[in-house]
């Protein structure tokens, strides 16, 4: 039975993978476009003359890249296949709802990671002589991995979005990963954002994940003196993904029930 | 389960998994427990009872009622047509069968087993084919269809060969499935649609307008394959269709449908017998078509001008 469902959401895996290499003038155009990005962003640091500053915007920009391509490939879990019209086909297989986000999901960490680590090496290229001597790898991969776990919850849920609204659902969520970017402390730290932001900024779990790099990577602090951003983060994936799988199913109940799947043919 | 070796001088069969199964209709590589049990020949392979189904659209429009009270009962491996012109509900009952939308009222079983209860246990038994033939049109027929396959549990290594047997027999040769879909014509993209339902072995066959929008020569393939379909395997079907004499030539009962009710139901021959006798006309489908719903097929009305979900 288990390894059934392993197997199914394996499908997921496999088929997104040969997405990609179909569409893999778009992924190169995408992995450029985000490369460009996180240098743009880190040459303030330069310009500025503060090495602590340019670290801190190349983690900010390496790991957000990392956290909204993962968010975006399960986000898009429903949107891409109501693109491609083969949504109907997906939800009539006989497979749990669960299998078919873990397989989304599962790809969506592994690309996640290949595309971050391109753009990583993009990085030293142009910044060679970065020194990360008192970085403390266990911390950096610790949260990396709590990081990827609390925001499967918010991507399931984003995901929901499409099947809710059929045209706007895509667009709401852009507008979704463009807030968390806002109020994540991506860039600087959430001080600096008005009392009322910073509220929302305690609610999503890339603040939390985002410093812990930060912190692990830059002072080499340990992981077991960040407690303060890992339970948070522990808390949101242990709610949001049970939470996510759930809303998920009300919605496709709320779409096969007012026909939002598809209409036409 | 024992698969039946293939002999290799022979014609390559026709639905590789069907044929090697011919009378048993229990999918073998699935572990649910409802289906440890062979399908009951007695159970009917599709009940349909009083199932009714509204859609509204936006906030103040009244609903529109596009399944009505409707009723029909599929003997196994028999093929019911459902016979109606665009907008009358065709595709709407054939969603609600396949647990794509759900029921407003009524119940419907899939040998026996109710489709909201046993959900998993349906989802494997039945398969579905729409007008549209919905595939990732970037990927490969054969990256698709090993897609359906994994979905359903069926072993890739196997399923890859029972594709190449299928869709050979459909006439798409070996060297065609590795090319991406959107460079092949509407027609050999419907066979890949019909050969993607195939694979999974289907007891119960949903083919809505399989042949809709095709060019007569695909139609006519398309309609002959199915035929083969019905006469060598143990699969009940269900098919919607606005042509008549695909109705006539396929279906060995139709209902036709207007306005999401069932307005006659018989076989093809027990239909014009009726206009024949009741109201004394010749005896064709296109009589009883008029006479039922009040309208030709020809003059076939697009009530449903709304726009496209795909933005
Ligand atoms: N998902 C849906 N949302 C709203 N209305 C729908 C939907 N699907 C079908 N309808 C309406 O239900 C009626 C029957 O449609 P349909 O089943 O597609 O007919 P057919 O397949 O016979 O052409 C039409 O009036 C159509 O507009
Ligand atoms: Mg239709």
């Amino acid at each position: 039975m288990l390894t059934h469902e392993l197997k199914a959401s394996y499908a997921f895996v496999e088929r997104n993978f040969n997405l990609s290499r179909r569409y893999w003038g778009w992924e190169l155009a995408f992995l450029v476009y985000s490369a460009a990005g996180a240098l743009s962003i880190s040459f303030i640091g330069v310009q500025l003359g503060d090495a602590r500053l340019l670290l801190t915007l190349m983690v900010g920009a390496i790991f957000w890249n990392y956290l909204s391509v993962v968010f975006s490939w399960i986000a898009e879990t429903i949107s891409v296949e109501r693109w491609e019209g083969t949504l109907e086909y997906t939800m009539m297989a006989p497979v749990h709802r669960s299998t078919h986000l873990l397989g989304s999901v599962a790809y969506a960490m592994v690309f996640g990671l290949v595309h971050t680590t391109a753009i990583l090496l993009a990085m030293i290229v142009f910044f060679p002589d970065l020194a990360l001597t008192s970085a403390n790898p266990l911390t950096v991969v610790s949260f990396f991995i709590l990081g990827s776990f609390s925001f499967v919850g918010i991507a399931m849920l984003a995901a929901i979005l499409p099947l809710l609204y059929v045209e706007r659902g895509a667009q709401m969520t852009f507008v979704l990963q463009s807030v968390l970017l806002l109020v994540s402390g991506v860039y600087y730290p959430i001080e600096v954002l008005p009392g009322w932001m910073q509220v929302l900024s305690h609610l999503s779990p890339a603040t939390y994940a985002i410093d812990g790099v930060r912190r692990g990577l830059i002072d080499g602090v340990p992981v077991t003196e960040l407690t303060g951003d890992i339970w948070p983060l522990l808390v949101m994936g242990v709610v949001l993904i049970p939470f996510g799988l759930w809303a998920f199913g009300r919605a496709e109940r709320y779409a096969k029930q007012t026909g939002k799947l598809k209409r036409v043919g | 389960m024992a698969r039946i070796g293939r002999t290799t001088d022979e014609d390559p069969p026709v639905t590789a998994t069907l044929l090697r199964k011919p009378k048993t209709f229990v999918p073998d590589r699935l572990a649910v427990p409802a289906e440890a049990q062979p399908l009951d020949a007695a159970l009917p392979a599709l009940l349909v009872e009083g199932v009714t189904k509204r859609f509204t659209v936006g906030r103040k429009k009244k609903p529109v009622l596009a399944i009505d009270n409707v009723s029909l009962r599929l003997e196994r491996g028999g093929v019911f047509g459902i016979l109606g012109a665009n907008g009358s509900g065709k595709s709407t009952l054939i969603r609600l069968v396949s647990g794509l939308l759900t029921l407003d009222e009524g119940r419907v079983e899939v040998f026996g087993h109710d489709i909201a209860r046993d959900e998993m246990t349906v989802k494997r038994l039945i398969n579905r084919v729409s007008v549209d033939a919905a595939f990732f049109k970037k990927l490969s027929p054969m990256e698709n269809l090993l897609f359906a396959a994994r979905l359903y549990g069926l072993d890739p290594g196997t399923a890859r060969e029972d594709a190449y047997a299928i869709l050979e027999r459909l006439g798409i040769a070996k060297k065609r499935v590795d090319r991406p879909v959107e460079q092949m014509s509407r027609g050999m993209q419907q066979k890949v649609a019909i050969a993607r339902a195939l694979l999974t072995s289907p007891a119960l066959l949903l083919l809505d307008e399989p042949t809709t929008g095709l060019d007569p020569r695909s139609k006519l393939e398309v309609q002959a394959f199915i035929e083969e379909v019905r006469l060598t395997h143990d699969a009940s079907i269900v098919l919607t269709t606005h042509d008549l004499d695909e109705a006539d030539r396929l279906c060995d009962r139709i209902s036709v449908l207007n306005d999401g009710r069932v307005v006659a139901e018989d076989s093809p021959n027990g239909l014009k017998r009726l206009v024949a006798e009741r109201h004394g006309q010749e005896p064709t489908l296109h009589n009883v078509f008029m006479t039922y719903t009040g309208r030709s097929l020809d003059e076939d009305v697009e009530e449903d001008a709304e726009p496209d979900d795909n933005d």
